[in-house]
């Protein structure tokens, strides 16, 4: 592997929230087209260091290099990388007051300048990609949580990022709709889109995921690749937390 | 194992819709209920009773002065209002130029409704038309003194004239102004954000009145001599000023409701704060507050009634004014004077808190 296939590399980050140390040297290089899973116990920092990767958390120590560009607080950089850098939400987080389509035109027309036509036309064949091609006309509001979540993945693509970050995409979905979401992402994956995902969907790591990353405490405990993470983990505390969510 | 069929539906008892059961359920549920609905019933008919006779069945309709209105059992006078409505509405505005505000009213009809019809063509051109064209417009023929026009100074406009000019000044003036007030208060920059607040707590601190006997007799004091501009724009100002920092405090609980994850989404889909803020968060911050926002609207087109105060006499004050009218003194003209300009600026208020209502249900978007 060359320096080049590294899309994204973190170095001795270290990150507070006030006095609360959260992110504690963190190392982690992410190679062109690789998936990463990254699990762990909630409050142990899988979901600030994701949202690192974009900035929507700054960090005090150590460097974040994205796509060749660092993160050091200039508004070109940030601005570079979030446009190369895809991301979905727990939460969805559409704009309830746009239809779908427009949820998805807005970015590539408004970041990247594109002329509207050429936008809805980009639109229209990633809700092709994400199955709901007929439900472009309408509002968020009206969609189910998984119809939402597949429109959210839409309109980031509809940047044709770099790198797409899942913060527990799945999370907030009824049981029978994860599966429509999850089909996409696998979908996604077998496209060879570099993807960084916070989840709980031990299937989809196993499935997936080229590695698996294990936090605890701020701290990446383990990092292996599935076979061996889920059949013969190397920490103790490894373990214990598979023996409670498998 | 036997055959499933889904039952056909059967329309409902008879008993549960239609009028008849609207009525039993509403009106006469219980016999509190009765009593409730005869007692209400037998009020709006004496009230209504009593209206009719006094606006229409005792009123004189026709006469030239107090003679028309004195008859036993006077109702409403509504000669007075007949004689009077040029005034009313105009002031002392000269007669031979009044043909001048009433195309200013007839361009700012024409203008307005196609821009309140949200399926009406060409917004942007609109919209051009009435916050560019129209003011400039308004402006030059109001107050003459160009293209031949006479010159007519503010102090004889009155009425209805007034109370418009100023209400759609303050109107038009502080949705924008509190815009910008509401996003500097949440400004992360300390100056601007401790600037925004120290406007809006003084200008909502402080009633109306004073803004105004401010704008009016203080504010020359400081200007330096010969510098000396027009009251009735002193005063636009003032109401501009104040309305804005109530507008501001409005729109800043639309921001304050918009949900951290919308601003998330627009950032790591690269949009900047400007572009978030015009396209995510305005329109549904401002959406959200449709209620807060015609309701300082109409606050202000009431408040414009107390320019009377530093001199200026809109549509109340010119109505007050002529009750001093000796050939119209009658016991009745004071009463008859209230109602005009009550139902005059109740129509106006009433339009706006409809058209509200309109507008939110248009924007819903099923969440």
């Amino acid at each position: 592997m060359t320096e080049d296939d590294d899309i994204i590399s973190i170095q001795n980050l270290n990150k507070w929230f006030g006095n609360f140390h959260v992110l504690r040297d963190i190392n982690l290089t992410v190679r062109s087209g690789e998936k990463i899973v990254i699990c762990g116990p909630s409050g142990s920092g899988k979901s600030t260091l994701i949202r690192c990767i974009n900035r929507l958390e700054v960090h005090q120590e150590g460097e974040i290099v994205v796509n060749g560009v660092r993160l050091d607080g200039s508004l070109k950089n940030l601005e570079e990388v979030r446009s190369e850098v895809g991301m979905l939400f727990q939460q969805f987080n559409l704009f309830p007051h746009m239809t779908v389509l427009e949820n998805c035109a807005l970015a590539p027309m408004w970041v990247r300048q594109m002329p509207r036509e050429e936008a809805e036309a980009l639109a229209h064949k990633f809700l092709a990609r994400v199955r709901i091609p007929h439900q472009a006309a309408k509002y968020p509001g009206q969609l189910s949580g998984g119809q939402q979540q597949r429109v959210a993945i839409a309109r980031a693509l509809c940047m044709s990022p770099r790198v797409m970050l899942f913060d527990e995409p799945t999370s907030a979905l009824d049981p029978e709709m994860i599966k429509e979401v999850l089909d996409v992402m696998v979908e996604l994956a077998n496209d060879g889109m570099t993807m960084i995902c916070v989840t709980h969907e031990m299937g989809f790591a196993r499935q997936v995921a080229d590695r698996v990353i294990f936090m605890d405490d701020g701290e990446i405990v383990e990092e292996n690749a599935p076979e061996a993470f889920f059949s013969d983990p190397r920490s103790e505390r490894t373990k214990l937390f598979l023996s409670q969510v498998l | 194992m036997a055959e499933w069929t889904p039952k056909p539906p059967r329309p409902a008892p008879a008993s549960s819709v239609g009028l008849g059961a609207w009525a039993r359920r509403n009106l006469f549920a219980t016999p509190g209920d009765v009593a409730l609905t005869v007692l209400g019933s037998i009020f709006i008919i004496w009230l209504g009773n009593m209206l009719l006779d006094w606006a229409l069945i005792n009123a004189s309709f026709s006469g030239d002065d107090r003679t028309a209105c004195l008859k036993p059992e006077q109702g409403a006078c509504w000669p007075f209002i007949d004689a009077k409505l040029g005034q009313f509405i105009y002031g002392r505005y000269p007669e031979a130029e009044i043909w001048r505000v009433n195309l200013v009213f007839l361009f700012g009809f024409a203008g307005l409704v196609p821009m309140l019809v949200p399926s009406a063509p060409l917004k942007s051109f609109n919209i051009a038309f009435l916050l560019g064209l129209y003011p400039v417009f308004t402006f030059i023929m109001l107050t003459g003194g160009l293209f031949g026009l006479p010159r007519v100074e503010t102090t004889d406009w009155g009425g209805l004239l007034v109370t418009l000019v100023v209400a759609v000044t303050g109107i038009a003036a502080s949705l924008p102004l509190g815009i910008v007030l509401a996003l500097g208060r949440r400004s992360r920059l300390p100056v601007i954000r401790y600037l925004c607040i120290g406007f809006i707590e003084v200008f909502r601190g402080v009633p109306l009145i004073t803004v105004l006997f401010m704008a009016s007799v203080m504010l020359p004091l400081f200007l330096p001599d010969g510098v000396n501009f027009d009251k009735l724009m002193r005063c636009l100002i003032g109401v501009a000023l104040f309305s804005s920092a109530y507008m501001a405090e409005v729109v800043r609980g639309g921001l304050q409701a918009i949900p951290k994850g919308q601003y998330e989404a627009a950032a790591a889909l690269g949009l900047g704060y400007w572009k978030t803020t015009r396209l995510i968060v305005l329109p549904q911050a401002l959406k959200l507050v449709i209620p807060g926002i015609v309701n300082t609207f109409i606050g202000l087109f009431k408040d414009t009634t107390l320019v009377l105060i530093v001199g200026l006499f809109d549509l109340l004050g010119i109505v007050q004014f002529h009750f001093t009218d000796a050939s119209w003194a009658t016991p009745e003209t004071h009463i008859t004077g209230y109602v005009f300009a009550g139902v005059v600026f109740w129509s106006f208020c009433f339009a706006m808190s409809r058209y509200s209502i309109f507008m939110e249900n248009r924007l819903s978007t099923g969440r």
